[in-house]
């Protein structure tokens, strides 16, 4: 069985290598402080005894008054999970850092978030539309789409 | 004297034979050898997760089907499982034997078409894809009985399935099950034993392991990088902790190692298939759920080993009768991720190969 790891001890671990970056804690659930994803997900895919190498998924998803996006990561070892979360403000440009440096698997699935949702990714190598057309109108997934 | 050119670009598909689907590629050619390549998706997408929002949770299976349309059972179950995690709903143990049954056929039907399409990249044109439908036209007799569709089943629902086996599945299950190791022994021969097979497989497309992971690929084109990994074992679904079965993995990670690590799964298929039968407990097969399902404000992910790799949903609930968000985590389209890796320096012939050997699904990619 994939155990999932609680939330509030990865917290402890995230705080000694990226200090000020945990939000908030609760279950599996780990939710971090957007600007610093990308310093937190290079931890935890390195850090001793955590050690997550495998990014499951990236999804996003339209909280009307956040922008949530979520990241399911597991360790290929250990065999355990978390859910990395981390909220985003603005309904202009949406923006965080990518984490395309740290696992590869994100290029598609940020680019998904970004096309159907609007959130920005910050350093991705290739931040294009990818399933809807280039001059689409709008975000599909986005709450407040009426479609054209 | 040599002769100097210019690279060319060349599209592949979306109209292409080989790219299954409606997938286009932009390929960057210098005389045949590919220099880089960028995979042009969309073409399919029907705003699947969009329209998830607007369905009650029983509704959304419907969907589930038109995802990977080869392998429709792996997908409701996948959905099943995510719906039963964030309501809290205790499936009933028949439905549950009935689903694992179901998936694994489903597999082995997905595995054959993958096999069949693949020796037909190869240019062994027609006859062994039609060999390996024959096969895969009794699977789908099979799942006519259960539920009386043959591609897009709609069989399983949260607490079971929406209906028991009929009588007559049984005796025809246990044939297809004493009938098919005699046909993949057929298979194997002709793809271990055929020189050209070899010579255009072995070493080519080399994915090595590391880059798999960091990439996230899942299912065969992981475990023939020589990952063992696969989420029936890792972190049980369904029965599968009460089955006995091997995991094949490859060693090089290349093309033949991927169409073996399937052909080694269909064996294992067929053994869970068997013990699923002797285990199966009497009783109803599915467990008292309302239709209208209203499960409590929260989110849950449930994933499944689907024959093209890790198939999950992320369902996020505000209490109403429809997902507030239904995100599907898609193995072809992910398995995508490392392509330009694998296809560079390589010739296009090679390139129709290594494509074929990944094993996509363009519903499931484009959603």
């Amino acid at each position: 069985m994939t155990k999932p790891l609680l939330a509030s001890e990865v917290a402890k671990r995230v705080e000694e290598g990226v200090p000020g970056a945990v939000e908030q804690a609760q279950g599996d659930h780990l939710w971090v402080r957007p600007e610093r994803i990308r310093e937190v997900c290079r931890f935890l895919q390195s850090a001793p005894g955590l050690e997550f190498n495998y990014l499951v998924s990236i999804t996003g998803v339209d909280y009307i008054e956040y922008f949530e996006v979520v990241y399911h990561l597991v360790s290929l070892r250990y065999n355990h999970s978390l859910v990395l979360k981390t909220r985003v403000y603005g309904r202009e440009e949406p923006t965080l850092p990518s984490v395309v440096p740290v696992w590869q698997g994100a290029d598609y699935q940020e680019r998904e978030v970004y096309d159907l949702m609007g959130v920005r990714f910050e350093g991705h190598p290739n931040l294009k539309r990818i399933l809807t057309w280039e001059g689409f109108p709008g975000h599909p997934l986005r709450k407040d789409h009426l479609g054209a | 004297m040599t002769l100097q050119g210019e690279p060319v670009i060349l599209n592949i598909g979306p109209q292409h034979p080989s790219t299954h689907g409606v997938f286009r590629l932009r390929v960057l050619f210098d005389g045949e050898v590919v220099q880089d390549v960028e995979p042009v998706f969309g073409y399919l997408h029907r705003g699947t997760e969009k329209l998830a929002e607007e369905r009650a949770y029983t509704q959304v299976i419907t969907l589930t089907d038109r995802l990977d349309y080869v392998s429709s059972m792996t997908n409701n179950q996948a959905y099943v499982l995510a719906v039963e995690k964030l309501a809290g709903i205790q499936p009933a143990e028949r439905g549950m034997y009935l689903r694992v049954i179901a998936a694994e056929l489903s597999r082995i039907a997905s595995h054959l078409v993958a096999t069949g399409f693949f020796l037909q990249d190869l240019g062994a044109f027609a006859t062994p894809l039609m060999y390996c439908f024959r096969e895969r036209e009794r699977i789908l007799d099979l799942m006519e009985m259960l539920c009386g569709a043959r591609i897009t089943f709609s069989y399983m629902r949260p607490g079971g399935v929406f209906q028991d086996a009929p009588e007559d599945f049984w005796p025809a299950l246990r044939q297809f099950l004493a009938e098919m190791p005699h046909y993949l022994d057929e298979l194997e021969q002709l793809l271990t034993e055929n020189e050209v097979i070899l010579a255009r497989t072995k070493g080519v497309g080399v994915l090595p392991a590391e880059v798999a992971i960091n990439c996230s690929v899942s299912g065969p084109v992981l475990r023939a990088s020589g990952v063992r990994w696969d989420i029936r074992k890792v972190d049980p679904y369904d029965v599968y902790d009460r089955l006995e079965f091997d995991i094949p993995i490859g060693t090089n990670g290349d093309c033949y190692d991927r169409m073996m690590v399937r052909l080694y799964e269909m064996r294992q298929s067929l053994r869970i298939i068997e013990q699923a039968v002797r285990q199966i407990p009497p009783g109803p097969a599915r467990a008292k759920v309302p239709f209208f399902l209203r499960p409590p404000p929260g989110d849950a992910y449930a994933h499944v080993e689907s024959p093209k790799g890790e198939l999950g949903f992320y369902l996020v609930s505000d209490g109403g009768i429809a997902p507030y968000r239904c995100k599907i985590r898609s193995p072809s389209f992910i398995n995508l991720t490392p392509l330009r890796e694998l296809l560079r320096g390589w010739k296009l012939a090679d390139l129709i190969v290594i494509f074929g050997s990944i094993d996509i699904n363009m519903g499931e990619v484009d959603r």
